[in-house]
């Protein structure tokens, strides 16, 4: 055990002695790894045919590309079933509470700015009762990144409404149907003056690992809302956008630089409303120069909030891609400065601090 | 059994008195000088009239004077009630003494009432004869009305039962101030300085420190600063020259063991308390916390110790606090919550998952008046069967507390140790009482705390092997002496793994639901808390001559109070033994056997008899419990009176007179 010496600014601490200590015994840390690397021993206990199967897949195909050694990620959860997707990630993980899963994250994120920390939560987990801990995450802007795998439905509890389930879902606590409004979790995270907010199919690899790699390269809090067919008690809940048919009728796909056009033959487009907000309009009704250009990096998120209120309850006008993503300093960077200013006229002296302003003698 | 049994005296009043010692002051006045022995006095006010500042500043001119002392702060949950009205009430009792002293005096000598609602409020815990001073600019037929006195009893004789002494205050002190520039309203406020001068006058206090505090409060008002300074120099000045006080009085410096000494609260102590942990570890300290009274005061304390790598996370809720501490702890550091007892009930399901997980923690629960939102401001003991049993499942949790403010220091350290030592969440039950309370406080070298490096030894290899023979890590594999497991963290090479709040397989820490493995790893749980006895010192029983047949037990901040009834007992020549506990959970190895020795055990309580339940259930003991929950320490008379009537049913030849009249406290 290596002598810590106390008070000095650089002293090394029992973390970093640890570290040290980890490097001498394993040599250099591996950063060039493959999808399997990341693979537990545990059996996988989805359901057969659950979406989660194909967002782990990816996941763990997608991590290699982000250079980030296994010991250097913690992936929090909290509760449902999604949140089991740590115990099958071959990364440091705590499957934790129920919603409580970004608040234990931030504590690790900002004593641990070192680490590649990631939450996965559900829509029960992170909106209903963790609701209040998402919402803190985002507006503190903490460096981690948050998968929230929606599937409209609570799973684990074997199928009542969800707080995004549609309004009159019939379940099992709702057999005249739900009387919720559901929450957009989109639009409920720009609200929070998320810097970074993106969603993805569950099923399409390539446009799930696109979002996944830029939240993951964001400094500061990304939220990526994962749609994912739960195939027990919500089956077919995203079959509008997954159907070839009828998916790029009512698919918005969110192209930096790229002119919001979609739909069979780019019939569709998105265009400027009157009172600041955006509406569908179809192409060839409208100039060119009306159609919105995507920039996922305006400032202001008003623009990013419009684009979410595009699509409705039934899915339709729903767009896919990075909604925003710009740059603030992230919370635990901060938090770290404010310890390096702290300790510029020196590190910490116990005695002094014990001592305090007024002492007196006593003497024998 | 709670009478007051007539024979012990019910105050604490009188300090023994020497002859007067004529001395001459400015202004051609023969003032003569008092010694006493001890003092209590209570200033009390309106919330608005600064009573804890002024409080506060007498108690660190009489520190540094070298009393010992103790205070109590007690004071409302509104930061502005209406003004002059009895909710509005604010009041700071110190007791200052040349010997060691328990506690903050069951009664004042001496009552400064600033308006009416202040006179009303207290006059009736003021002993006959007490000195009693007040505001007499306040008694306005308007405020006397606001509290219901139908004629002033400043004029209508209902105040001769004690010597009266009515300053007009506020006038004298506007007229300090009239040439600084102040307007009335403003100048008005300096009024507690004018009366903490005119205390330090009484009371020969040293003025320094006070002026110089104001320079330092005020660097950025300066008119300010001069104007409370005029008006402190002002209080004191009047005091030496008017007729109204012709005594002044002494009180001599108490022994005490040599060192040096400062003055400190028990939220001060136990936030130093925790960066020392830090610094004796090495680890960096995190606390994750949502403000509450009474403990926002760790908060804002810990928050100013950046430089020694503290990080402190203002939380959404109370959740979060808990949380993002289980987080930081999971990444190595040292994860703290703080909080009070409607805290506690939030932080429940995260303590049972640092239970689960055997991540180190500590939580600090500053107790105050419940249920719900209870009484905020006000001082209880009622949160230690939470503090037990407050969680789903079997969760045990190691429970300790302090015994007085400056304690609050090493049971701080204390609790970081068990933490560390054993991986676990660790309950410290504080109080109000002992948050804002203050006393004298010997300043440890830093080099003599408990060294805590040897708690922290995160593993970087392979502890066990898969079945098939490859070297892996077992999380949840445990030292053979402390049942601890291994601990290892992110960023450490091969040493990945998962926890969580699921049930472990031994060893390997994958979830199980086998029905033997549950049953084993609950045991095994509870056998680590239970073994934590092993790392804790015997009972200390404090019986002087060691043939006491009674015994009275206690927790936390009730031990001045006891020590000051045992006092009493003893100086009446009854014997008593004294046991306070500082563990809970587990209690040390020996209690049962020593609390089977007495013939009678007496717990007091300010709950409705929590430890007593656990004493009765652990031991089979008949506990006596003596309670009371009035958000107020215990007095120390009552409490002798407790102790005498068990002494004397256990005894009744024994001793055949009564408990000394005055006994020092």
């Amino acid at each position: 055990m290596t002598t810590v010496e106390l008070g000095m600014p650089d002293a090394p601490t029992p973390i970093d002695a640890a570290i040290a200590r980890s490097l001498e015994q394993h040599g250099p840390k591996v950063t060039e790894l493959k999808g399997k690397d990341f693979k537990t021993d545990q059996e996988v206990r989805w359901c057969p045919g659950c979406g989660d199967y194909v967002i782990l897949n990816a996941v763990q195909s997608f991590l290699p590309s982000l250079g980030i050694a296994r010991e250097d990620m913690v992936i929090v959860s909290g509760i449902g079933c999604s949140s089991r997707f740590p115990y099958y990630m071959n990364t440091f993980g705590m499957h934790s509470i129920h919603g409580r899963a970004p608040a234990i994250a931030t504590g690790l994120a900002a004593a641990r700015p070192d680490l590649s920390v990631w939450v996965v939560t559900g829509d029960g987990d992170a909106l209903s009762i963790g609701g209040n801990h998402l919402i803190h995450a985002l507006r503190r802007n903490v460096n981690m990144t948050i998968l929230l795998f929606n599937n409209r439905i609570y799973g684990l509890t074997k199928g009542q409404y969800s707080p995004t389930s549609e309004v009159g879902k019939v379940t099992k606590s709702t057999p005249m149907g739900s009387l919720d409004h559901p929450f957009n979790p989109v639009s409920l995270a720009i609200g929070a003056d998320a810097t970074f907010v993106g969603r993805a199919m569950d099923s399409d690899r390539k446009g799930l690992t696109e979002v996944l790699r830029q939240a993951a390269e964001h400094q500061g809090t990304s939220l990526v809302e994962i749609y994912q067919n739960c195939n027990i008690f919500n089956d077919g809940a995203f079959e509008l956008l997954k159907d070839p048919a009828t998916g790029p009728m009512w698919t918005i796909p969110l192209e930096d630089g790229k002119p919001l056009v979609f739909g069979p033959d780019g019939a569709s487009c998105v265009v400027r409303d009157d009172f600041g907000g955006l509406r569908i309009a179809e192409t060839n009704q409208v100039d060119a120069s009306q159609i919105v250009v995507h920039d996922a990096s305006r400032e202001d998120p008003s623009y990013a909030f419009a684009l979410s209120r595009l699509s409705s309850q039934d899915l339709r006008y729903t767009p896919m891609g990075v909604f925003r993503k710009v740059q603030k300093p992230s919370y635990e960077a901060m938090m770290s400065e404010q310890l390096d200013e702290a300790r510029l006229q020196g590190p910490g002296d116990l005695d002094a601090l014990l001592a305090g302003g007024d002492t007196w003698e006593v003497t024998a | 059994m709670t009478g007051t049994n007539p024979t012990v005296a019910p105050s604490d009043s009188n300090g023994a008195l020497a002859t007067p010692v004529p001395s001459s002051a400015p202004g051609g006045l023969v003032k003569s000088v008092v010694e006493l022995d001890r003092v209590v006095i209570r200033l009390a006010g309106d919330s608005g009239d600064g009573m804890q500042l002024t409080g506060n500043r007498f108690t660190s001119e009489t520190a540094s004077f070298g009393n010992d002392l103790k205070t109590l702060p007690n004071f409302p949950a509104e930061i502005r009630a209406p003004t002059g009205t009895l909710p509005g009430v604010s009041s700071f009792q110190l007791q200052f003494a040349d010997h060691d002293v328990m506690t903050p005096g069951d009664a004042p000598d001496v009552l400064v009432a600033m308006n009416p609602a202040a006179l009303k409020a207290n006059l009736s815990e003021l002993p006959g004869g007490g000195l009693l001073i007040v505001d007499s600019d306040e008694f306005t037929p308007r405020n006397l009305a606001k509290v219901g006195y139908a004629t002033n009893p400043l004029e209508d004789g209902s105040l001769e039962g004690w010597q009266t002494v009515s300053v007009p205050l506020t006038s004298m002190t506007l007229e300090a101030l009239a040439d600084s520039g102040l307007g009335k309203k403003e100048a008005e406020r300096s009024k507690n300085m004018f009366t903490l001068g005119l205390l330090s006058w009484m009371y020969h206090r040293p003025t320094e420190g006070t002026i110089r505090f104001l320079e330092r409060q005020f660097r950025r008002k300066p008119e300010i600063a001069a104007a409370n300074i005029a008006a402190f120099r002002a209080g004191y000045n009047y005091g030496d020259t008017t007729e109204a006080f012709a005594v002044s009085y002494e009180i001599k410096p108490a022994p005490m063991k040599p060192g040096r000494y400062r003055n400190i609260s028990g939220n001060q102590a136990l936030a130093l308390g925790l960066v020392a942990a830090g610094q004796r570890s090495g680890l960096p300290v995190f606390l994750g916390a949502y403000p509450i009274t009474p403990a926002s005061d760790i908060l804002h304390e810990l928050s100013r110790h950046k430089a020694f790598g503290v990080r402190t996370f203002q939380a959404e809720d109370e959740i979060a606090g808990i949380g993002a501490a289980l987080g930081a702890s999971f990444g190595g550091a040292l994860g703290i919550t703080t909080t009070s007892g409607p805290g506690v009930s939030l932080k429940s399901e995260a303590l049972g998952l640092a239970v689960m997980t055997e991540l180190p923690l500590v939580v600090v629960d500053v107790q105050r008046g419940g249920p719900s939102t209870g009484l905020p401001t006000k001082t209880e003991q009622s949160d230690l069967l939470q503090a037990m049993f407050g969680r789903n499942g079997e969760a045990p949790v190691p429970v300790i507390a302090p015994r007085s403010p400056g304690d609050c220091f090493d049971a701080a350290v204390e609790a970081a140790r068990i933490a560390l030592t054993y991986r676990t969440p660790v309950m410290l039950l504080s109080d109000g009482y002992l948050a804002n309370g203050a006393e004298p406080w010997a300043i440890p070298d830093a080099d003599s705390l408990p060294d805590l490096t040897s708690a922290v030894a995160f593993a970087t290899e392979p502890n066990g092997s898969a079945p098939d023979g490859t070297p892996e890590f077992l999380p949840y594999l445990r030292d053979p002496e402390t049942l601890a497991r291994a601990w290892a963290i992110p960023g450490t090479a091969g040493m990945q793994h998962r926890i969580g709040g699921l049930e472990k397989a031994d060893k390997t820490g994958n979830i199980s639901y086998d029905p033997a493995n549950h049953d084993f790893m609950t045991r095994t749980r509870q056998a680590k808390i239970d073994g934590i006895a092993a790392s804790i010192p015997p009972t200390d029983v404090d019986d002087p001559d060691g043939d006491a047949r009674v015994a009275v037990i206690g927790w936390g901040s009730t031990y001045g109070p006891i020590g000051a009834a045992a006092r009493r007992i003893r100086s009446s020549g009854r014997k008593v033994a004294q046991i306070h506990l500082r563990h809970i959970n587990p209690f040390p190895a020996d209690l049962g056997e020593v609390l089977a020795r007495y013939d009678r055990v007496i717990c007091p309580e300010m709950n409705l008899g929590q430890l007593s339940l656990l004493l009765r259930a652990k031991y089979l003991v008949d506990v006596q419990s003596h309670t009371q929950v009035r958000g107020l320490p215990f007095r120390a008379a009552e409490l002798a009176a407790v102790i005498q009537d068990a002494i004397d049913t256990v005894q009744p030849a024994a001793v055949d007179h009564a408990v000394a009249n005055g006994a020092q406290q």
